[in-house]
C-alpha cells in the first residue's frame, strides 16, 4: 500500500501528517515514510532513527568531446531542453537544463557526447523498531528534483516488500515533482487548511490527482480558522475528509520543538484514526 | 560594429523589451553601413525550457559586437554571450530603441 502525502499549498501540514502517520502505524506494523520533498526534506526533524546507510545518486549528463565532434549540430536539435547549444566551433552543455535523456548523445554520429554521472544528491537510509525513513536530499545548485525523486522511489521499491506500508512524504505545489512523487500512489491525501489560499490550490491539487486518475481525501489542518468553503467545495467534489486537525497553539508548540503531536494530544491520535480507517 | 537591441516591436521608435531570453525581437543597426534589419524571436513563447541559452545561439548567428539590453540576461545565456563574445550593456529596458542608442552613444548604460 503506498499512500502520498501532498498538498497544493506550502506549509499546510505534509510533514507533521507524515511523520505522526507513520510513527503512530509504527506501533503495530513495519512503515516506510519517505520524504520525497528532495528541496527542502524536513521529515527529518521529526523522526528519531538510526543511519542504516547512506548512498550518493547521480544523474547523467552529457560531455561534449571536441577531438571527436564534426559540428553537424544534431544534438542541438535533438535537445528538447535547450541543454545543447552549438556556438561557431564549440558545443556547450547545461547541465541544469538537462533531462538526461540520452537523445544527444545516442544521436550523435560520432559518440562525441558520452553521458557522464553527476552527482545531483545524497539518499539516508534511518530504522528504528519497526519505522524506516528514507531521506533524500538535492544537492546545491541542482535544479533538477524529478531525477533524485523517481531514483528514491525505486529505492524503496526495490528494499521494501508491495505488502509494507509506505508513506510518502510529497513536495508542495502541483509541478513535475509532485507528479513524479504521486504517480505510483494507491491513495493521496491532500492536506488544506480553511483559508482562501488553502482552498485555491487544493482546487488545483484535486484537479491533478483527477488527471492521474488518483483516489484522494483531504485532511483540513489548523481547522477552525478561515471558513468552510473548503468543506463545500469538498463535498460538492464528492471528496471525502478524511481527517480535521484543529488550530491549536499547543500543536504549534510541539511542532516547533520537533514533538510529534499525536503522543500529546489524544484528540489528534482520534483523527489519526479517522484517516487509518477509511485508507487501510 | 553591429549592435543588437532587444525591443518590443520592429522600430526605432519601438520600445525595448527588458528581457533577454524571452524577447519578442532581435533589432540589429550596424552603424558602419547604417543598415537597421529585425528578427523575429517570437516563437519563444512556446519554449518551456532553456529560453535563455536558445535566443543566446540566435543571437550568436546574427554576429553582432555588442547587445543593448534592459535587465540583463540570466546565468545560461550569459555563458552563451561571453563565449560569443558579445559585450553587454543594460539598463535600457524602459526606453525606445532610439533613445537606448542614444543612452549607449551618451555613455550612460551601464556594463553587464
Amino acid at each position: 500500500m503506498k499512500i502520498a502525502i501532498a498538498s497544493g499549498k506550502g506549509g499546510t501540514g505534509k510533514t507533521t501528517l507524515a511523520t505522526n502517520l507513520a510513527s503512530y502505524l509504527a506501533e503495530k506494523e513495519e512503515v516506510v515514510l519517505t520524504d520525497l520533498d528532495v528541496e527542502e526534506p524536513n521529515s527529518g526533524l521529526f523522526i528519531n532513527a538510526d543511519l542504516v546507510k547512506k548512498e550518493d545518486k547521480f544523474k547523467m549528463i552529457p560531455e561534449w568531446i571536441e577531438d571527436k565532434c564534426t559540428l553537424c549540430g544534431i544534438c542541438q536539435k535533438v535537445c528538447n531542453f535547450h541543454a545543447v547549444i552549438q556556438l561557431g566551433t564549440q558545443i556547450l552543455v547545461f547541465p541544469e537544463l538537462c533531462h538526461s535523456c540520452y537523445a544527444c548523445s545516442e544521436l550523435c554520429p560520432t559518440d562525441a557526447l558520452p553521458m557522464i554521472p553527476q552527482k545531483m544528491g545524497e539518499l539516508s537510509h534511518y530504522h528504528r523498531n519497526k519505522l524506516t525513513f528514507i531521506e533524500s536530499r538535492l544537492e546545491i545548485g541542482q535544479e533538477q528534483a524529478v531525477p533524485l525523486i523517481s531514483q528514491t522511489l525505486d529505492y524503496v521499491d526495490r528494499h521494501f516488500p508491495n505488502e509494507i506500508i509506505k508513506l510518502y512524504d510529497a513536495p508542495p505545489g502541483t509541478s513535475c515533482p509532485v507528479i513524479e512523487a504521486t504517480k505510483d500512489a494507491d491513495f493521496v491525501i491532500l492536506v488544506t487548511e480553511p483559508t482562501p489560499f488553502g482552498l485555491h490550490d487544493l482546487k488545483l491539487a484535486v484537479e491533478t490527482m483527477k488527471e492521474l486518475k488518483k483516489e484522494t481525501g483531504v485532511v483540513v489542518n489548523r481547522f477552525g480558522i478561515g471558513n468552510d468553503d473548503v468543506l463545500r467545495y469538498c463535498k460538492e467534489e464528492n471528496i471525502p475528509i478524511l481527517a480535521k486537525i484543529p488550530n491549536s497553539r499547543k500543536i504549534a508548540e510541539l511542532y516547533s520543538s520537533g514533538e510529534l503531536i499525536y503522543r500529546k494530544l489524544p484528540e489528534v491520535k482520534q483523527q489519526l484514526d479517522g484517516i487509518i480507517e477509511h485508507i487501510l | 560594429m553591429k549592435i543588437a537591441f532587444t525591443a518590443k516591436g520592429t522600430t526605432w521608435d519601438s520600445m525595448m523589451d527588458p528581457r533577454f531570453g524571452r524577447t519578442e525581437f532581435f533589432l540589429v543597426y550596424d552603424d558602419e553601413t547604417d543598415e537597421f534589419t529585425q528578427f523575429d524571436n517570437r516563437d519563444v513563447e512556446g519554449v518551456a525550457h532553456g529560453a535563455g541559452p536558445q535566443t543566446a545561439q540566435k543571437l550568436f548567428e546574427l554576429n553582432p559586437g555588442l547587445l543593448i539590453t534592459g535587465n540583463g540576461p540570466g546565468g545560461n545565456a550569459a555563458t552563451v554571450l561571453e563565449r560569443a563574445g558579445i559585450k553587454i550593456y543594460i539598463g535600457a529596458g524602459e526606453m525606445t530603441v532610439k533613445e537606448a542608442y542614444e543612452a549607449y552613444k551618451k555613455n550612460e548604460l551601464k556594463e553587464f
